[in-house]
């Protein structure tokens, strides 16, 4: 979200006019006060939706997050830092994030394929819109579908051992079963997913480099690897800063597809599954609040790092 | 090695990559839809995932998971969901950002931090406190829970009317002032109608996100009666169990319309998601 923040701060450049030439008019107080009112008429809808389904939830669950509230019961009572006490002192509590470790893993892997892949077909390739529609189409796919699909895929004996038994790597994996293997399973699969999208906002951003660039490049001698080295990362630079914040939101929020493949069981099981698990299944509310802040603060140290380490800069072309 | 041999390699390398990374996305989808076409006996006599099917037009298991899978009712459930959602995005967005751009008012910077921050925070953190708050209004097991949370917590498509809406010159508003347009009356009639690639571009993002939601119908519309096409989808887990034939089946109905519209759509849906993700 780092450019939107940046033009928004900027300000509008409209605004002020309109309300000079209101005050110039020289209106009696009635019509200034009713103009006054004017904007608030249409925010009125969204701010009450905001702040019921934003604003007051991360307010209860801070609140909650110092209670040992059952999410059932009437009552309540406060018990201090008792909830992130438990938090930080039961490391199975904390075991969850070597599940993020692979899906951070993961999105380092489809950076760098997208980045590849959005580089080699920005230049001239044959079919290149039919390879462009294939390796972005996951990106549009159900969840539950790509879930299943994925189920049937790592099946034991079925199709992805089917196929490495083509190519000489025999033996039966249990490869959603298997501790060691699951997760390396679960990341390849958001790597199949989501690497498109990636690489289709590479590929606008690629194509926006003016082609002057490149012909000077290339007047200059330099060869492609030089091009991408020098013009092309470069001009992506916000948008690889963009991606990788939303990389690790990411991986710290994972949910569907292990849910739906595993039920989140085991080595599996993700940050926001476990969260759900104790406020749903064990009636913890007051525990699963506290977990919920404390990825909420980790989510908002990223992002503010990423901001302080890559600031934000207009790329001149 | 010349220049022209070093080309070559690199040329070949390159659609090697291509073909490779094509084959990986299609193999998997490929194999559900061989299956998706073999009969349950065919899977039960040791079928291998790449062999294929007896019967290529063997369209039995697409009528059981359509019929026992409830797939018509899921898919009237999101329609209406999606619908109501995305026309509500519209409006709600475009008049914040309105709202936003185009008047000075008291509280307006303390206004855009909220939105901003709300940005920031994963709507998937705070799933427990909103279920309470969804809870409380009456809303839960209702298709308006998800339309709800569908319409209130989408800031993105309010930023992408900002962006929008700022490139439209003022001097538009005022000439119409000076006519004697009430404010509403410009929105409604200058703003909206000039706004439209920024609502081709919401209805795209939130279209892909409505369709392929699981998350919050799961959550809050637990009742069999009113499925979306992912929960639905997701309950053959329980009947279907291990008859991968229907299963297969059911993922399929899913996928299909999803590529129908990107086939039909696919510039805009690129230019879409580039906007609303980078802008």
């Amino acid at each position: 979200m780092t450019p939107i923040s940046s033009s928004l701060r900027r300000g509008p450049a409209g605004g002020t006019r309109l309300q000079d030439a209101a005050r110039h008019s020289r209106q009696r107080p009635r019509r200034r006060w009713r103009q006054g009112l004017t904007p608030w008429l249409f925010l009125l809808v969204p701010l009450a939706l905001l702040i019921t389904f934003s604003y007051v939830p991360i307010i209860n669950m801070i609140v909650y997050s110092f209670t040992d509230w059952d999410g059932v019961s009437p009552d309540y009572t406060f018990t201090g830092l008792e909830n992130y006490v438990e938090i930080f002192t039961r490391p199975e509590l904390f075991r969850v994030f070597v599940a993020s470790a692979y899906y951070l893993g993961a999105a380092v892997l489809q950076i760098v394929l997208a980045l590849y892949f959005a580089t080699v077909l920005s230049f001239n390739t044959r079919f290149r819109n039919l390879f462009k529609g294939i390796l972005f189409f996951p990106y549009l796919i159900n969840g539950v579908a790509i879930g299943f699909v994925f189920l049937y895929f790592f099946q034991e004996g079925g199709t992805f051992d089917t196929v490495l038994r083509l190519f000489g790597v025999g033996g039966e994996h249990l490869w959603l079963g298997d501790p060691d293997l699951v997760n390396y399973s679960l990341a390849g699969v958001s790597v199949w997913r989501y690497m498109g999208l990636n690489f289709v906002l590479f590929l606008g951003a690629i194509q926006s480099i003016a082609p002057e660039l490149y012909e000077a490049a290339e007047l200059d001698g330099a060869n492609r690897w030089q091009q991408f080295r020098f013009i092309i990362v470069p001009s992506l630079r916000p948008l690889i800063g963009l991606t990788a914040i939303l990389a690790i939101s990411g991986c710290l929020s994972v949910f569907e597809i292990p849910y739906i493949m595993t039920g989140g069981a085991g080595a599996s099981e993700t940050f926001v599954i476990q969260t759900i698990k104790l406020a749903f299944r064990f009636d913890k509310t007051g525990l699963a609040s506290a977990a919920a802040v404390v990825l909420l603060v980790i989510i908002l140290l990223v992002t503010w790092l990423q901001r302080r380490i890559v600031p934000e800069e207009r790329v001149t072309s | 090695m010349t220049t022209a041999v070093r080309a070559r390699v690199a040329s070949t390398l390159k659609y090697l990559s291509l073909i490779v990374a094509s084959l990986v996305v299609l193999l998997p989808l490929g194999v559900v839809l061989l299956t998706s076409l073999k009969t349950s006996d065919e899977l039960a006599a040791g079928s291998g995932p790449l062999t294929p099917p007896g019967d290529w037009f063997n369209l039995a298991n697409y009528v059981t998971a359509f019929e026992k899978g409830r797939m018509a009712e899921a898919a009237l459930n999101t329609f209406v969901i999606l619908v109501v959602s995305i026309t509500g995005t519209v409006f709600i967005g475009s008049a914040a950002a309105y709202a936003i751009d185009r008047f000075h008012f008291r509280l307006k910077k303390l206004i855009v931090g909220l939105f901003l921050f709300a940005t920031l925070v994963p709507s998937i953190t705070t799933q427990v406190t909103t279920f309470q708050v969804i809870d409380q209004l009456g809303l839960f097991n209702t298709r308006l829970a998800p339309i709800a949370l569908y319409l209130g917590t989408d800031i993105v498509a309010i930023y992408i009317f900002l962006q929008f809406i700022r490139s439209i010159p003022i001097s538009v508003d005022e000439a119409a002032r000076l006519d004697g347009a009430s404010s509403f009356a410009i929105y409604r009639k200058i703003i909206l109608p000039l706004l439209k690639p920024a609502i081709a571009t919401v209805v795209i993002v939130k279209g892909i996100a409505v369709y392929n939601d699981f998350y919050i119908p799961f959550l809050y519309m637990p009742d069999q009666g009113l499925g979306t096409i992912s929960t639905s989808l997701f309950r053959f887990k329980g009947p279907f169990g291990a008859h991968w034939e229907n299963i297969s089946a059911g993922a399929i109905l899913v996928i299909v319309p999803t590529l129908a519209v990107f086939l039909l759509l696919q510039r805009f849906i690129y230019n879409g998601l580039t906007q609303g993700a980078a802008k």
